[in-house]
């Protein structure tokens, strides 16, 4: 019998992930730069690994995904005012609103694919934004949802408080490791591997039996929840929800992360894009106020000459190391 | 009574009448042909049948049930597969992986997003009987694009086998191979003949005629003829349609 083919449960890369950002507290002042970065990072981080389910896993451009982090941070404070001020409650109703509308978007578009697909997402992304800016007895309009409080970890036999920014940062960790090793499985499961074929191939993929449009609809409507999640985190770490998270160029920022982070060739690339993003964002913001200019040339250079981002430069590099270490072979030694 | 069967199908793209009262039947475990030239309809008719396209008019019956305008996924899961003209596989995959995504097994587990993909030895095993089938056994772990074209034929027909088909439908399998080629192709055709109701469109009428039970001719949308290879062979207008005169 052929032994079964087993993706490991855990990685050295996953590993190394999750203890690099553990250690940040510890030393993240000391390089002069702050706590409440971190949280940043790890959120995006957190919210670029879900984007990617769509862009880079299942190959959907979504240019909309503003929407649902947005709908997750709005469903977080309204729940902590209307609802009860629980963490788990506001969570589970950042989560719950934002997958119904990733389910509500992916009814209309799951037929659809390429620029067509691109064009409807960012069509709703303004039909979202728009509403949250005129509903303003509900989203407060421009001015957003005021005064949403961290609310604290409430284990039921023990509670810790999120009020300081090194606590905050070790419950996102948590939420982060939870979410990482969720996505990492649900990309090699049975599920995660037809999405995959779908990408390569969606003719193929209805004639061997799969029902494509399902699979598009679930991929979307997971990596809404877990953006929900994300932006139920962010509206607790700023205190606050705007609707100038769910606008295109807020979208567009988790679409460069994706791509400049290498997400189209690895897991982790979205991780390394959050993180270059924020770093660019301070390290070139606290050199010149348009650090965006910068970012954006970069992001362009990378485009254009290594589509396959950081992750992808990494891997070649690897390659070119490895082809370089291997044994050189005789042509004629081959056959003895 | 016939396995599968198209009844009185018409199809028509625009202006352009593409199928005209089609009737096609084809009888459990035999080896049918479809032949014709080049835009007569070949291809188009099995979009029909497989579900890709919906007919005007007509029925396409499946062991007496009627499965006229479902869809190719719903078609493809009461055991009907189907190879491509135009190859259509997954190429980021590696060879291993374009057979163990069509297992049916991999098919029911479809929903489960936390399992494991392929960590069933059954499954591993059969996905690898598949590939021994094919002759591609020794490149299970290379990535599907970097086979040669006659690699990739082999493989298009065993992603196909890889449904557990009762009925394989197979497009142009010999398109772009060699003497070789069509030779092992021919092999693997005959040991699957009896196990699998075939239907294979075909240009290569010596290829055809060497391995069907039953042939249709469709010209101008229209079947104007069928029977035996050896009766076709003394069909003047089968000769015609083959040589291109009728047009």
């Amino acid at each position: 019998m052929t032994p079964a083919r087993r993706t490991p449960i855990f990685t050295w890369a996953m590993i190394i992930v999750w203890l690099v950002f553990a250690s940040v507290p510890l030393w993240i002042e000391k390089v002069g730069l702050y706590h409440y970065l971190g949280v940043e990072i790890l959120i995006f981080a957190l919210y670029a690994l879900a984007y990617n389910l769509v862009l880079g896993h299942a190959g959907l451009p979504s240019f909309g995904h503003g929407a649902f982090f947005g709908v997750g941070a709005y469903a977080f404070g309204l729940a902590q005012f209307n609802i009860a001020a629980n963490l788990w409650i506001c969570l589970a109703a950042a989560i719950g609103a934002a997958a119904i509308a990733g389910a509500l978007v992916a009814l209309f578009i799951s037929h659809r694919r390429g620029i067509y697909y691109a064009l409807m997402t960012i069509a709703f992304g303004q039909i979202f934004w728009f509403i949250a800016v005129k509903v303003h007895s509900v989203t407060g309009g421009e001015d957003g949802l005021l005064k949403i409080e961290r609310l604290p970890v409430d284990l039921g036999l023990a509670a810790f408080d999120l009020t300081t920014n090194v606590a905050l940062y070790y419950f996102v960790l948590a939420v982060f490791i939870v979410v990482s090793f969720l996505l990492w499985r649900i990309v090699h499961s049975p599920f995660g591997r037809v999405v995959k074929a779908i990408k390569q191939n969606e003719t193929r993929a209805r004639f061997v039996g799969y029902d494509v449009w399902r699979f598009k609809a679930a991929i979307l409507v997971i990596s809404a929840a877990l953006s929900g999640l994300a932006g139920g985190l962010f509206s607790m770490a700023q205190a606050s929800a705007f609707p100038d998270v769910m606008s295109l160029h807020y979208s567009g920022y988790v679409v460069m992360m994706t791509l400049v982070g290498g997400g189209l060739v690895s897991f982790w690339g979205p991780v390394i894009g959050a993180v270059a993003f924020f770093l660019a964002r301070d390290i070139i913001g606290s050199v010149t106020t348009g650090w965006m200019l910068w970012f954006g040339l970069s992001f362009v250079v990378l485009v254009l000459f290594k589509p396959e981002g950081i992750a992808g430069i990494y891997q070649s590099l690897m390659q070119r190391r490895a082809k370089a270490s291997a044994p050189a072979v005789a042509p004629n030694a081959q056959g003895r | 009574m016939a396995l599968f069967e198209a009844r009185d199908l018409h199809l028509r793209f625009v202006d352009r009448v593409v199928l005209e009262n089609v009737s096609l039947a084809f009888e459990a475990g035999q080896l049918s042909g479809i032949m014709g030239p080049n835009g007569a309809g070949k291809t188009t008719c099995f979009n029909v049948l497989t579900g890709r396209y919906k007919p005007d008019r007509g029925q396409v019956l499946w062991d007496g049930q009627d499965i006229t305008g479902r869809s190719p996924q719903a078609i493809a899961r009461l055991g009907i597969a189907r190879s491509f003209q135009l190859m259509n596989l997954f190429d980021e995959f590696t060879v291993f992986e374009n057979i163990a995504i069509a297992l049916p097994q991999t098919r029911a587990r479809a929903r489960n997003i936390m399992a494991q993909a392929y960590a069933d030895p059954a499954l591993v095993d059969e996905a690898h009987a598949i590939l021994r089938r094919v002759g591609l056994e020794s490149r299970a772990d290379d990535p599907a694009k970097s086979l040669p074209y006659g690699a990739r034929r082999a493989l298009e027909i065993g992603v196909a086998l890889a449904c557990r088909p009762k009925l394989l439908f197979l497009d142009e399998p010999t398109a772009g191979l060699g003497s070789d080629g069509r030779a092992r192709l021919a092999d693997l055709i005959l040991k699957l003949k009896g196990s699998i109701t075939i239907v294979i469109i075909e240009h290569d009428m010596e290829f055809l005629f060497s391995l069907a039970d039953q042939i249709s001719v469709i010209h101008w949308g229209q079947v104007i003829a069928k029977g035996t290879p050896a009766a076709l062979k003394a069909n003047p207008w089968v000769e015609a349609s083959n040589l291109g005169r009728l047009n």
